[in-house]
């Protein structure tokens, strides 16, 4: 087997970018949402390491950079989580297509 | 170890076979490490109760009493509930397993023996522990049940919660030690004094200050909690919510949470064992017993390197199950805590207590004066030495004195003529 | 050995993580959507692993499997209550989505491939050289044994200010490494922001039982 490049991580890591993309457009739970802009994020990490490994000039930054990737996500899930529950505290639904109050 | 057996056999897919070979073997232990587990809980719990536990089945104390309740759990009828996300309560066991399971690559057993000798290896056994909440959610929701999904409701946020102040307790014997490698934890230097070697028990990070002392028993409180053991198990509460979170479960299913959740009580006590408790030293001899033999990483005799690492393997086998035992004997002494107790215990209290020993070990190595810091272990293991022979004292006169002497109150007061025991006064 | 052994891992754990995020998309399940990104995460957590970056693998699982994922599946629990748990998309939605989505995909992918092959730089070991103590972080004093493969360590001494890394020259002409010491603190304080915030806002509120 030919040995695995850089194209390769980063192809996986588009994989799972584009899945995020389209999880964020198609999904109608709010959580839902979350869930893609997570996946969006491990993209972004994978990418992240996958050229800290293969350029040794980036590599601690890659890694660095990757752990407050992680951090900061976390930290932004937990924000988007209590908006949501503040949504359903006031309109008892998580359906984003209800969302539309502000509306025209 | 890889590294040095690998001059030994110098096949080019040698390092492939070991890590099979590994791999097989800690799930052999992790299996066997269970049944053994469950006969010693029967056990436990029949003594406490002050009866026998199993005593037919393989001999006179019942060794192969969870041979047969496995055989049995094989082939009762795999009931699934009508309403019941067939996918997800089919792969909610699995998940916590392999969550259990994972931990044990990183935890040495011996002078080098260790599956992956990793650098991060606690915060990597941490890390994969936690991963145990979301089968116990998968469970708890998968069920179909209400009842099933508070439990496992509960049960999760408390596992969550206590991971907390467990990685903060954690972090404390870390920074002493200035490693996250567990074999450093235990691995003797060669080039210290023999006093200051990390085999003799006075030098183990429990007597190191008192922060780390305090750390042990803040750690082994948060991880019976997050073992889901009591007095922390709402969540099955086997007299109360029939089985908690896992009610729905029976057969083959059952038996793979119950070896999750012991593997995973074997694998904290693993961790404290090298972190206070000295890994797999004995504890009286000057360097690790494999290097006495054979040599440093068996320079001068292998076979004897390799002896002595078995006599390491089993010393911390022992000190592992004898903190399974303790955690054992606490869940059949105490009551058991409500949930809100539960949660009250770790964000009111321990979590703060972590934060303050996280502080204060972090402080003692910069303020506290050098004659204190290196004398205080001695000073440490000597009271520690002593409380034990006083409690050891106690419990012998406890166990000489006839029954109901103890309790004078109790029976005197129904006023039974044939009362033997002491009158009140 | 590890040239064996290394595409192997890569195309199973690959495979398995684009399958896993895949169906996350077309799942109509939100539980099963969130534990097709557990194995997502983990398959993540592997191919960091895989690239020898184990601090960062090891915090994939501890923060986004241990963590995120749980308050995640906790949101389901709490909002998404009976008809919520599956909320079907309409078919002209998922074609838009698809084409957009494979045309996004096709664009990232060709950018990726035309990188240029940059083998690694170590004959397929996992490790890359370069990532030792001496050359990295040349102040850190490690306990004896643990002196190979310690880019953990290396990572720690940078977040408490030290420099690490490749030695570049400043603005002044001098040489100097950088340090990690104030995003670190920063992301401690956005971090306690971040707990407070997201506690007032899932508060219980009280209810008003006003005049209409």
């Amino acid at each position: 087997m030919s040995p695995i490049g850089l194209e390769h991580y980063l192809t996986l890591a588009a994989i799972l970018f584009v899945c995020g993309a389209v999880c964020m457009a198609t999904k109608r739970n709010a959580i839902g949402v979350l869930i893609g802009v997570e996946l969006v994020l491990n993209g972004a990490n994978i990418n992240l390491v996958a050229f800290a490994h293969f350029n040794p000039a980036f590599e601690i930054e890659g890694m660095t950079f990757a752990l407050f990737v992680i951090v900061l996500a976390a930290a932004e899930a937990a924000v988007a989580l209590a908006i949501v529950l503040n949504f359903y505290n006031n309109h008892t639904t998580v359906d984003v297509d209800t969302a539309e109050d502000l509306k025209g | 170890m890889g590294e040095l057996l690998s001059g030994i056999f110098s096949s080019p897919y040698w390092p492939y076979a070991l890590a099979l070979v590994s791999a097989m073997l800690l799930i052999g232990f992790m299996l066997v490490s269970a049944i053994f587990s469950v006969w010693m809980e029967r056990k436990v719990a029949g003594r406490i109760q002050d009866r026998l536990g199993p005593t037919r089945v393989g001999g006179k104390f019942g060794w192969l009493q969870t041979l047969a309740d496995g055989m049995k759990l094989l082939v009762k009828e795999d009931i699934i509930p009508a309403s019941a996300d067939h996918f997800l309560f089919r792969l909610g066991p699995y998940i916590a397993l392999v969550g259990s399971f994972l931990a044990f690559i990183a935890l040495p057993y011996g002078n080098n023996v260790v599956a992956n000798d990793m650098n991060i290896a606690v915060f990597f056994m941490l890390a994969v522990l936690s991963t145990e909440v979301f089968g116990v959610i998968l469970i708890g929701y998968g069920s179909g049940s209400k009842w099933s999904l508070f439990g496992g409701m509960r049960e999760a946020a408390q596992m969550v919660s206590y991971e907390v102040p467990m990685a903060l307790c954690v972090i404390v014997p870390v920074i002493v030690a200035h490693t996250m490698n567990l074999s450093d934890f235990a691995r003797v230097d060669p080039s210290a004094p023999m006093l200051e070697s990390r085999s003799l028990m006075w030098n183990w990070y429990i007597f190191h200050d008192p922060f780390t002392f305090c750390a042990f028993w803040t750690y082994f409180t948060c991880a019976t909690a997050s073992c889901k053991r009591a007095p922390f198990d709402l969540a099955e509460a086997e007299s109360e919510l029939v089985a908690g979170f896992h009610t729905e479960y029976s057969g083959f299913r059952w038996l793979s949470i119950f070896m999750a959740e012991y593997g995973s009580m074997f694998a904290v006590s693993g961790i404290a064992c090298l972190l206070f408790l000295g890994g797999w030293h004995i504890g009286v001899l000057p360097d690790d017993i494999s290097n006495l033999l054979g040599g440093y990483n068996g320079a001068s005799n292998i076979y004897l390197w390799v002896l002595g690492n078995v006599v390491n393997v089993v010393v911390f086998i022992a000190k592992g199950w004898t903190l399974v035992f303790i955690m054992m004997w606490v869940r059949w002494t105490l009551p058991r805590l409500r949930i809100d107790q539960v949660m009250m215990t770790c964000l009111k209290y321990l979590l703060p207590i972590s934060c303050v020993l996280l502080m204060g070990v972090s402080m003692w190595s910069l303020l506290v004066p050098y004659v204190v810091q290196k004398y205080f272990p001695w000073g440490m293991f000597a009271a520690c030495i002593l409380l034990g022979l006083m409690v050891l004292r106690q419990m012998i006169f406890w166990a000489k004195e006839p029954p109901g002497t103890g309790m004078p109150g109790m029976w005197s007061m129904t006023g039974m003529s044939s009362y033997q025991g002491a009158k009140p006064k | 050995m590890d040239s064996v052994a290394q595409p192997i891992l890569f195309w199973i754990i690959a495979t398995a993580t684009a399958t896993c995020a895949i169906a996350v998309v077309v799942s109509q399940n939100i539980v099963r959507a969130a534990t097709w990104l557990l194995f997502s995460l983990g398959g993540t957590a592997g191919i960091f692993f895989l690239l020898g970056a184990d601090l960062v693998g090891a915090t994939q699982i501890l923060v986004y499997v241990g963590g995120t994922l749980i308050l995640l599946v906790f949101g389901v629990m709490l909002t998404a209550q009976g008809p919520f748990i599956t909320m079907k998309t309409g078919a002209a939605e998922w074609v838009i989505s698809a084409v957009v989505g494979l045309l996004f995909f096709g664009v990232l992918a060709v950018t990726a491939f035309s990188v240029g092959s940059v083998a690694a730089k170590n004959d397929g070991r996992l490790e890359p050289p370069g990532r030792t103590v001496k050359e990295y972080a040349p102040k850190l004093n490690l306990v004896e044994a643990s002196k190979s493969a310690s880019s953990s360590a290396i990572l720690g001494q940078g977040f408490l200010g030290v420099g690490v890394g490749p030695a570049h020259l400043n603005a002044k002409g001098k040489p100097e490494r950088a340090n990690y010491l104030l995003p670190f603190e920063i992301v401690s304080v956005h971090l306690l922001v971040v707990l407070i915030g997201a506690a007032y806002l899932a508060r219980a509120k009280r209810r008003r039982r006003g005049t209409a």
